[in-house]
């Protein structure tokens, strides 16, 4: 009898204790074990291939290629190879490897070796690059796990052999042999050596890409915090046979809207592959808004929250010298707000974005184009709108520009800005002959008459998902003047009323309240008249 | 001109329901212009969620009262009648400033005159199923589709909504002052806290409608 008593007290007191340790114990989320990879079954730094020194970048890509057979020719299919948006017909130019202008350094063609420092591949200094080489192509910029192996940023894409000064720091040779030992699936190093400073510097493309997410807080990015989930990029630009998913050019992120519980084959990972079409509270409003509002219009709040973005650059005032030399102007965050090279920009910090019909595709201007240089020239698109069901709204940086366009006629001109001759513009400053050498280099006529035109490029607004306590309330939309002030078409609670109706009902209730204090009023008197008489 | 009677007119569901009623109203018309847009006070979701809950309690309780009205009959109350209306007009427009005595007094059968029907028979069947109906579209605008009004546009529900919201602000004015409008400023506003209320005039009551105790 006492020894049962005993052990029922002693199984309450642990029950008390466990559901005490429930309560106080941190949600499991938080506590993502490190797990070594459990889907490598290889360790490079035995294989007799790479135990060689290696005197060109080429020949790590021959010994990866002497195993990974398939490789090359599966990476020849990827907008990392091509530059050009791999659903577009060929030689429509759809890409950056094609006619795509943009009003950051405008285009490729006549400035290769400067821009394919960012090209997954090996001396694209020209149109003379053989697309079909696979030795070309460079495997160590995306697997290299030592942090080691730089691009030189005006080298075509090959790293220094030879130790180089250039932007003021000395460049290194990589240790190939080490590198190539050392291969892994890419991190977030990896991916960010070009997206975080795509434009050709930290965070001056993407709002919501820059090197901050190399190692974010949990508040900059929930999935990617390294005392949270974790996430490299590739959790969720899946990647088969190289081909690493996301939204390029016309081709939207994903076609299906659909969760993991429904298909965990998909290889293509949105907010709701994990999240499903209804991941708020059971009842809660938010579930209701997800068909027209995409996650990250309320998830990302603000886009640049930790490093600052280039929101504007305008070309037309580059050129200017001090005392006969080029200069540069610091502005805020220590970022340059003036560069004879480049013109003014305007940086700027914890941005609202701007919100857009969006249904996943985007459309672009090419240098081909004709454009109406009398607005400001939208050179990419946002495609979608209200009546379209799948479009969602959506949030976006958008950055304003002036740049250079033929003004006889009518399209965006491709400037020749980098290289030793004397037509580029970086060497001599003169737009007539920076624009005459890259419109030949593209094939393209320039009548010989230049202007800046006020252009937009858009840029959507994904990445550095905030914690759910920092997501948008309703009220920064529901408000006379919120977020969606500037979205028409359709009616918003909150936002959007019917003034007629207003004017009558507040109109109804003044007279209703004047009829009753008359009315008041009137007995007060009339009463006071009685008791007197 | 006698003494004054007491009679028992609202019971204690009647009372109860009045002013939770009140009250709910109270704070839709509150949140609910909020939500409109008009002022800042809750907050956007706060006052949208007191909103509905408001709302979810207004449904459930009427069909509390409307159960009520049926098992005790009292519907009959809001039977509505021409009969007298023009004189109950003419009173508060004329003879409430003479001092004349009001040409329907309140009795337990008949404790609403002509035009109180006749508002609170509006009331109860046009413009709070307008609000309900209105109401429940709205909250469940994304099933539009299913229920094979897709075509339907949010703004043409909103409108009556807010139309809706305008009249019971209206009514609420003029029903507050009419609660003054007794023998004393507090006569009905008492009656409708304790249940008794004292109607002058007795004369036109009948004995056993009178407080025996």
């Amino acid at each position: 009898m006492n020894t049962t008593r005993g052990v029922r007290r002693a199984v309450a007191a642990m029950a008390c204790a466990a559901a005490l340790f429930l309560a106080l114990a941190p949600p499991a989320r938080a506590q993502v074990p490190q797990r070594a990879p459990r889907w490598i079954t290889t360790d490079h730094s035995m294989h007799e291939a790479l135990k060689k020194p290696f005197a060109s970048p080429e020949e790590v890509t021959k010994a990866c290629l002497s195993c990974h057979n398939q490789a090359a020719l599966q990476v020849h299919k990827t907008i990392h190879w091509t530059w050009l948006c791999p659903m577009a017909p060929e030689g429509s130019g759809l890409g950056k490897g094609g006619l795509v202008v943009n009003n950051f350094c405008v285009a490729v063609k006549s400035n290769e070796p400067r821009c394919t420092s960012c090209h997954a591949g090996y001396g694209w200094k020209d149109g003379t690059f053989d697309f079909t080489s696979e030795e070309k192509v460079d495997c160590l910029v995306c697997h290299d796990s030592t942090g080691s192996y730089k691009k030189f940023p005006p080298g075509a894409g090959y790293p220094v052999m030879q130790p180089t000064q250039f932007g003021g720091k000395e460049w290194l040779p990589p240790d190939l042999n080490n590198i190539a030992q050392k291969v892994r699936r890419p991190g977030r190093a990896n991916c960010g050596a070009c997206h975080f400073t795509g434009g050709g510097g930290d965070g001056v493309k993407h709002g919501d890409l820059d090197t901050s997410l190399l190692k974010p807080s949990k508040d900059l990015d929930v999935h990617m915090a390294q005392d949270g989930a974790n996430f490299t990029c590739v959790r969720c630009h899946t990647t088969e046979a190289h081909k690493i998913s996301g939204r390029c050019y016309k081709t939207p992120a994903s076609n299906t809207r659909m969760s993991l519980l429904q298909d965990d084959q998909m290889h293509k990972i949105t907010c709701e592959s994990c999240h499903s079409a209804t991941p708020h509270k059971n009842g809660h409003k938010a579930n209701d808004h997800t068909d027209k509002v995409a996650c990250q219009t309320c998830h990302i709040p603000e886009f640049a929250r930790e490093k600052p973005t280039k929101m504007s650059w305008d070309w037309s005032t580059a050129g200017k010298k001090k005392d006969g030399k080029p200069f540069t102007i610091e502005g805020p965050y220590g970022k340059d707000s003036y560069d004879t090279m480049k013109g003014d920009f305007v940086w700027k910090k914890n941005v609202q974005p701007e919100y857009l019909w969006f249904n996943g595709s985007m459309g672009n201007v090419l240098a081909t184009d004709k454009i109406d240089p009398s607005k400001p020239v939208e050179l990419n698109l946002v495609y979608g709108s209200r009546d379209d069901k799948n479009s969602r709204i959506y949030p976006f940086k958008v950055h304003t520009g002036k740049t250079p366009y033929d003004t006889e006629l009518k399209t965006m001109v491709i400037p020749h800005l980098f290289g030793k001759d004397d037509a580029a513009y970086w060497k001599t400053y003169d737009w007539d002959k920076a624009i005459a050498a890259g419109q030949e280099a593209s094939g393209l006529p320039y009548s010989g008459k230049y202007g800046f035109a006020d252009t937009i490029w858009y840029f959507q607004t994904t990445h550095m998902v905030a914690p759910k306590e920092k997501a948008l309330k309703c009220g920064a939309c529901h408000a006379r003047e919120g977020r969606l002030a500037k979205l028409g078409g359709f009616y918003m609670p909150g936002r959007d009323h019917a003034s007629v109706v207003d004017f009558a009902g507040w109109g109804g209730a003044a007279l209703a309240l004047i009829g009753v204090l008359i009315h008041g009023l009137m007995r007060l008197v009339s009463g006071g008249r009685r008791k007197e008489g | 001109m006698t003494g004054k009677e007491k009679l028992y007119l609202y019971s204690r569901f009647e009372r109860l329901w009045h002013w939770l009623q009140g009250g709910l109203i109270a704070m839709l018309l509150l949140t609910g212009f909020e939500a409109h847009g008009t002022y800042a006070l809750f907050g956007f979701e706060r006052a949208y969620t007191i909103h509905n809950w408001c709302a979810w309690t207004w449904v459930i309780g009427s069909a509390f009262a409307i159960f009520w009205l049926i098992i005790t009959g009292e519907w009959k109350q809001y039977t509505p009648t021409t009969r007298k209306v023009a004189e109950v007009i003419r009173y508060y427009a004329v003879g409430i400033f003479r001092g004349e005595p009001h040409p329907v007094p309140k009795s337990v059968r008949a404790k609403h005159n002509p035009l109180q029907r006749l508002t609170y028979l509006s009331l109860a069947a046009l413009l709070l199923p307008l609000q309900m109906a209105t109401g429940l579209l709205y909250y469940y605008y994304n099933a539009w589709p299913e229920m094979g009004i897709g075509t339907w546009t949010l703004q043409t529900v909103a409108v009556l909504h807010t139309l809706g919201g305008f009249a019971l602000l209206v009514f609420v004015i003029v029903h507050v002052y009419m609660t003054t409008t007794g023998h004393t400023p507090w006569a009905h506003i008492k009656g409708m806290i304790t249940g008794w209320e004292e109607v002058e005039h007795p004369e036109a009551v009948q004995d056993w409608e009178k407080k025996s105790a």
